[in-house]
């Protein structure tokens, strides 16, 4: 294989390893996003309950991810990631209280305790959730890059409105993503509480993705040319849409999993635009186009590339099985009222 | 603010983040292994004590697991923040092992430890007994990946410079370059003396306190045979780390024992006061001729001394002399513990010896303590490079990162990381004291 496609290739698997972090950690994200959004112990209990034996590995796809690109392009890993230091300690300190929050609210049994791990559930979530969506924002806009490829921007300049904009985007998505695992994963009343809150999620990203799109078209050009050299491309959007616009209908029927499976066609195609989009930038410069990263002058050497296919050619599809099993042991709904007893039967 | 310097600021954090979350893997996979062996009792006997016991050990090693996690999100992402010149330089080889951990352990572990801490009554025995081996497994594997790329930088090997960065040439030799082996079971196996001491001082609290006594006798009874094994083999491990060290880093091994001078019939010092003004060690005490012999197998064989090397590419020897010697002190200590917790098990008297029980509780502490020495001893010991004799620690950092916002993050690790570990022990003392559930709560949060 050239070395050519083999960067092409991995733009791709890293591409596949971000989507997965967002259809993945993306409902359980969500999930915390809405978790203040119930008084209800027993309810905030369930949705606990309903993440709790999956966010671990689903946030895994971040770190696989990270790793990735560090084996991949380190130079983009060493751009971006010096480049927003503290917008990534920011996220960073976000995911540590995120991920002792979901394992240590239920350990016990007072009020104060459980309040202090709700909240940090939530903002551990509903942090990361807009962040996210900032640094993709900043990226497919770019970045201001020197010739040595660092970063010549400020913090300041990365909270930019159209990057804001593109947060919050990705804050509605995540939110109606985990709207829609709690109405496959939950009885009802949460689930149908869940409802209400998807097709309020889904509002606000209708009404901030349009926002998103049209400024992307007049700030930045050069993220539509890819379709428009390649039209068939263009199926990507139609899955995005097809998806978006189902979400709605998926929520007034009685199906359990269907606006689950909306949101995720959704989060696919919008993942893949992005990256078609991008491609072959990985970081463009809005200085000077020439002093961006991109896929040919970011990436590893040829045999690691080649090395790191093989293992991820071998290790990927075991993880996805075993991954689907684990799901599929924890199928079925969790209850939000135990019938017996009002305590709910969380570990610890 | 010209006082901070950016260097001296990213080691400072480095340094701390590191060493907050290396108090925790050890235990979770020394842990990891014991509740195995518990686990794997209950399915061959049926004996409901077994998975009693392991359902408490799972609820403490839950408790470490998650810190552990939460501490590690960082240290997938630091090099690019805080070492953006060095993941330049080693990106090529040092991004592999981190994304290889990710693909072939990191997902293994974190899938099946969801099944051990929310699926008790969910799974079937067999598979949740197999979900406890897959988060051993997987753990295990997982510090595989990183003891490589560690080790990468303290001896690399498969590369060749290519445009002033490291490309690999020989992913084989890159993976198993000189010290890998020998690191990563001495590593693993201070996870099981970890993990089995932390697990026999709780056991001696319950029989100190007469508290669930048949868990707690059984609970310290395998660990026991675990940290016995484990701390005997540490003596093996240990030394033929050591003896690697001689070989590939001799530097570092003049400044673990103090050398100067390149001697044949080096001694093994025991104590003393390394002073690299003076070029000597105050109050040496040691044994003749042993250090050429441990390390060379020779009792006449050459050790390089400091002095051969150029002052500017010494290790600090303070720091590098004393971490090693304390740690090589608390292995020793922990053989002697170990005997004779074997010997009063034959006995039949361990279980009622006050003395014996109280150096249990007190050694608690210890395992972790020898880690943390033993991986200061590593790490200060291969500076002033952050690439043994490739790249400098000074030059890796990331300079575009005003020096102030690192000083920001070191503040404020600083505040959540005292948190996080008051909660830990907080929790663990809760759950302590609480002990032992009885039985599987009967009601169901699930409908299938």
């Amino acid at each position: 294989m050239t070395l050519a496609t083999l960067q092409t290739i991995w733009f791709l698997l890293v591409t596949v390893l971000i989507t997965g972090y967002a259809l993945l950690d993306g409902f359980d994200l969500g999930i915390g996003n809405l978790h203040l959004f119930t008084k209800d112990d027993h309810e905030r209990s369930a949705m606990f309950y309903t993440i709790g034996p999956f966010w671990d590995s689903n946030q895994v796809w971040l770190l696989t991810g990270g790793g990735a690109i560090f084996a991949a392009f380190p130079m983009v890993y060493a751009t971006v990631f010096s480049g927003f230091y503290l917008a990534l300690m920011l996220l960073l300190f976000a995911l540590i209280f995120r991920a002792v929050s979901i394992e240590f609210q239920h350990l016990l049994d007072t009020p104060r305790w459980k309040k202090v791990w709700d909240i940090g559930f939530s903002l551990g979530s509903i942090l990361p959730s807009v962040l996210f969506g900032v640094a993709v924002g900043n990226i497919l806009r770019g970045i201001p890059l020197d010739a040595q490829h660092n970063f010549a921007g400020t913090f300041f300049g990365l909270l930019n409105p159209y990057a804001i904009v593109i947060g919050l985007v990705s804050l509605a998505m995540f939110t109606m993503h985990g709207a829609a695992f709690l109405i496959a994963k939950t009885d009802s009343p949460l689930s149908q509480k869940a409802r209400g809150w998807g097709r309020n999620a889904w509002l606000a990203y209708i009404i901030l993705f349009t926002i998103g799109t049209i400024w992307s078209y007049i700030s930045t050009p050069r993220l539509f040319e890819n379709f428009f050299h390649q039209p068939l491309l263009f199926i990507l959007p139609v899955m995005a849409l097809a998806g978006m616009l189902y979400y709605p209908v998926a929520l007034k029927k009685d199906a359990r999993w269907q606006p689950f499976l909306a949101s995720a066609l959704n989060i696919t195609g919008v993942m893949a635009i992005a990256a078609v989009s991008l491609f072959p930038y990985l970081v463009p410069a809005n200085n000077n186009l020439a002093n961006s990263l991109t896929i040919y002058n970011a990436s590893s050497s040829q045999l690691t590339l080649n090395v790191m296919l093989i293992l991820a050619l071998i290790g990927m599809p075991l993880v996805i099985a075993y991954t689907g099993y684990i799901y599929r042991k924890f199928g079925g709904t969790t209850v939000t009222k135990p019938a017996s007893g009002s305590k709910f039967n969380l570990p610890g | 603010m010209e006082f901070l310097d950016v260097v001296l600021l990213s080691r400072i954090q480095f340094a701390m983040t590191v060493g907050f979350h290396f108090l925790f893997p050890p235990l979770t996979i020394g842990m990891a292994w014991i509740i195995v062996i518990m686990q794997t009792l209950y399915l061959r006997t049926n004996h409901d004590l077994y998975q009693k016991m392991s359902y408490f050990w799972i609820k403490l090693f839950a408790i470490s697991f998650v810190v552990g996690v939460a501490s590690g999100i960082v240290m997938e992402f630091q090099f690019g923040t805080n070492w953006s010149e060095y993941s330049r330089f080693v990106g090529d080889i040092f991004g592999a092992p981190l994304a290889a951990e990710g693909i072939l352990a990191f997902f293994l572990e974190s899938a099946f430890i969801g099944v051990l801490i929310w699926g008790k009554e969910r799974v079937s025995k067999k598979f949740y007994w197999f979900s406890s081996l897959m988060v051993a497994l997987g753990s295990t594997l997982s510090a595989f990946w990183i003891i490589v790329a560690n080790s990468w930088m303290q001896t690399p090997a498969g590369f060749h410079i290519n445009n002033g960065r490291a490309e690999l040439t020989d992913f084989w030799a890159a993976v198993f370059n000189p010290s890998t082996v020998p690191r990563y079971l001495h590593t693993v196996d201070a996870a099981l003396i970890t993990g089995a001491f932390f697990i026999m001082g709780i056991s001696a609290y319950y029989l100190f306190k007469k508290r669930h006594l048949d868990l707690a006798k059984k609970s310290l009874k395998i660990a026991l045979i675990v940290a016995l094994v484990a701390s005997l083999m540490q003596g093996v491990l240990g030394h033929s780390h050591a003896v690697q060290v001689a070989h590939t880093q001799p530097e570092k091994l003049a400044a673990f024992e103090g050398i100067f001078e390149t001697e044949t019939e080096a001694p093994l010092l025991i104590f003393g006061i390394p002073d690299g003004e003076e070029r000597t060690v105050h109050f040496a005490v040691g044994i003749p001729k042993l250090l050429s012999w441990i390390a060379f197998g020779d009792t006449s064989a050459e050790v390089k001394g400091l002095n051969d090397y150029p002052k500017e590419e010494w290790p600090p020897l303070g720091i590098t002399f004393i971490s090693f010697h304390l740690m090589v002190g608390l292995g020793v200590l922990f053989i002697g513990t170990t005997l004779l917790g074997a010997y009063l098990l034959r006995r039949g008297t361990i279980y009622q010896n006050p003395l014996y029980l109280k150096l249990l509780m007190f050694c608690i502490p210890l395992p972790f303590i020898a880690n943390e020495l033993g991986w200061i001893a590593a790490e200060v010991g291969r500076q002033p490079w952050i690439v043994y004799r490739l790249m400098k620690t000074v030059e890796g950092a990331s300079f575009t990162v005003p020096a102030a916002q690192v000083l920001l993050s070191i503040i404020v690790f600083i505040a959540i990381y005292a948190v996080l570990f008051s909660v830990w022990i907080f929790l663990l003392k809760r759950k302590i004291a609480e002990g032992p559930t009885e039985s599987v709560p009967s009601t169901k949060g699930v409908r299938m």
